[in-house]
């Protein structure tokens, strides 16, 4: 059969790539290249979730993400004066609050990444790759398997609140 | 070196792609002759469109270089090559250097899943067409980028103007392809089980013994129509060349770029043409399907319609011959005659190697996939020669106030019709 692509090196890679862009977004001054950034660091996350045999996942990922929300968010960072921020002094007023939590996440990040195996349930079959799409929709809307429908569509009738909120903020006569 | 040869001979016999095949080699090759081919295409398609746009109008197109302006494109591309590579002085230049290579390459990319045959594809991926429109959403990218780093006004404004463009006609097209998709989970024997793949959508069609324009008529035929007009809005064409349109606005995204790196974008353009064509045409027009291969099915059809692609090239052949005779008979002409009796020539040849049995079983399906990409090829330049621009307004209200809804209902309908399609069936038979 085909050798896998889940090795390693991939693995390192991509995270690489993931971490650098992440760095990337907090620490360039210009906030179009932190989208950009940010959409390099989507993309590598993709590869993460391809080489976890989700293929459906990932082209989700890449559709939504980096080909729809990100495109958003660079036209309104186009639409706003960066000239002005980009002169301004970059400056974090909760940064006590922010290494509380940053030290909080390494410490759980350190914890897991110890006693990992014993946290996690062993032995859950990976979905082969070929019919990954099949079973996410079995997930979703079979009769005996479909677990998850009653949360997709309370994630969806989330989504549907914040647009009609956006609308309403946004325009002052309906 | 044994190993290698046996390596390379070993797929020969296989009937997967070589993505499937697990094979880096014949991998390699695929993606080389795909590459090469779709250059050819876009070169050849630079040629046609001036031609018959220029014969729509009645004007004679593009005649000096080479008989009938064959060579026109080579003319252009060198010109292209040679000119000076200018770059705003206070252009952010990185950005402005990635944007024509996001586009290329999103451009290019999905053709790895293209399926110009049962074989004869780079790969078959399990979320194929995700990965086609998900890839070719990311082009979207490069065009803002290129606006925003011109730093610029008029590429700003017109890279908002096309990105808004293309992310809204995004959602209708989405809607018609998952309407097929549904479709395909209707395959006899197997139902419920519908598929993203490339091919699996084309053998769907086999199975179910239909195009899926024709599928539950009219629902395929109104799926079609609204992804052949976002198709057009998505790649940037007449009528909807609103970031181009160059007889009201400047230029769009690319107004500040020059040279080769604008020649990027516009091989970009017809490359997103014919990935968007392929796309329409493995949904609803069978793929790699000749046509009737239920109904006329048989060794002597089969050998029928697999001469076809041969006569289609002596066709090609015969033409060329009948105006090498008409070129007129003044010694200035002598070139251009016999570069144009060379091309009747290559053309003819080309056609007889088409009738040899091993080529004849391999070239059929990817004869009848190109014959239907390179309709929809004419269709775009019809359209161009025909239909007068949108208004940026329009377009909207088009994408979002009529294709939409259009999607919507089309998406529930095709759903129910999926639905009662067994209980009506056993219905009638009851009947």
């Amino acid at each position: 059969m085909n050798p896998p692509v889940a090795t390693p090196f991939f693995f390192y890679l991509l995270a690489g790539i993931m971490m650098i862009g992440g760095i990337l977004v907090i620490t360039r001054k210009n906030a179009v290249h932190s989208a950009l950034a940010l959409i390099t660091t989507l993309l590598a996350q993709a590869g993460i979730y391809l080489m976890l045999y989700a293929p459906f996942v990932a082209g989700v990922q890449i559709i939504l993400y980096a080909g729809g929300i990100m495109v958003l968010f660079l036209f309104v960072i186009m639409l706003i004066n960066l000239e002005r921020t980009m002169k301004e002094r970059q400056f974090n007023k909760q940064w006590l609050v922010g290494i509380i939590a940053a030290a909080a996440l390494g410490g759980l990040f350190i914890a897991v990444f110890t006693k990992g195996s014993t946290l996690f349930p062993e032995g859950r079959s990976l979905y082969v790759e070929a019919d990954n799409t099949q079973r996410v929709a079995a997930l979703l809307f079979d009769r005996t398997t479909g677990t998850y429908m009653f949360s997709f569509e309370i994630a969806s009738l989330l989504l549907l609140v914040a647009i009609i909120g956006a609308v309403v903020m946004a325009k002052k006569r309906i | 070196m044994h190993e290698f040869i046996d390596y390379i001979l070993k797929y020969l016999k296989s009937d997967q792609t070589p993505g499937a095949a697990g094979n880096v080699f014949w991998a390699a090759v695929y993606i080389l002759i795909v590459f090469g081919g779709l250059s050819v295409a876009v070169i050849a398609m630079n040629w046609l469109e001036r031609k018959i746009l220029a014969h729509m109008q009645v004007r004679l197109g593009p005649m000096r270089v080479g008989p009938h302006g064959l060579l026109q494109p080579i003319a252009d591309a060198i010109k292209l090559l040679l000119k000076e590579d200018i770059m705003p002085a206070e252009a952010d230049g990185f950005v402005f250097w990635m944007a024509p290579l996001i586009v290329v390459l999103s451009a290019f990319t999905v053709f790895v899943v293209v399926p110009f045959g049962p074989t004869h594809a780079i790969t078959d991926m399990n979320i194929g067409i995700l990965f086609m429109l998900g890839v070719s959403s990311l082009s979207v990218l490069g065009v803002v980028m290129a606006g925003w780093a011109s730093n610029s006004h008029y590429p700003l404004i017109g890279a908002l103007r096309s990105s808004a463009q293309m992310v809204s006609y995004e959602v209708a097209m989405g809607l018609a392809v998952v309407s097929v998709i549904l479709m395909t989970s209707l395959n006899p024997g197997e139902q419920g089980v519908g598929t993203l793949s490339m091919i699996g959508i084309v053998q769907a069609q086999l199975k179910q013994g239909t195009w899926f324009i024709f599928k539950f008529f009219p629902l395929g035929l109104i799926g079609f129509f609204i992804f052949a007009v976002s198709m057009v809005a998505e790649t940037n064409r007449a009528p909807f060349d609103l970031p181009e349109a160059e007889s009201e606005l400047t230029a769009g995204f690319h107004t500040e770029y020059s040279g080769f790196r604008w020649s990027l974008f516009f091989l970009a353009e017809y490359s997103a043409m014919i990935a968007v064509s392929s796309i329409a045409v493995t949904l609803w027009l069978g793929g790699w399907l000749r046509p009737f291969p239920n109904l006329l099915n048989g060794a002597t059809w089969d050998l029928a319609f697999s001469l076809v692609p041969g006569l289609t090239f002596l066709l090609f052949a015969a033409i060329c011959f009948f105006n090498t005779a008409r070129m007129p008979k003044h010694p200035l002409f002598r070139v251009q005659t016999m570069g144009l009796a060379a091309f009747g020539v290559v053309l003819g040849l080309i056609g007889l190697a088409m009738f040899v049995p091993p080529v004849r079983d391999r070239v059929g399906d990817i004869f009848w996939f190109s014959a239907k990409v390179a309709g929809f090829m004419y269709l775009y330049i019809w359209y161009r020669g025909t239909f007068p621009r949108y208004r940026f307004d329009q377009l909207m209200k088009v994408g979002w106030k009529i294709l939409l809804p259009m999607g919507l209902a089309l998406l529930i309908l095709t759903a129910t019709a999926g639905f009662l399609e067994e209980p009506v069936k056993e219905w009638l038979h009851r009947l």
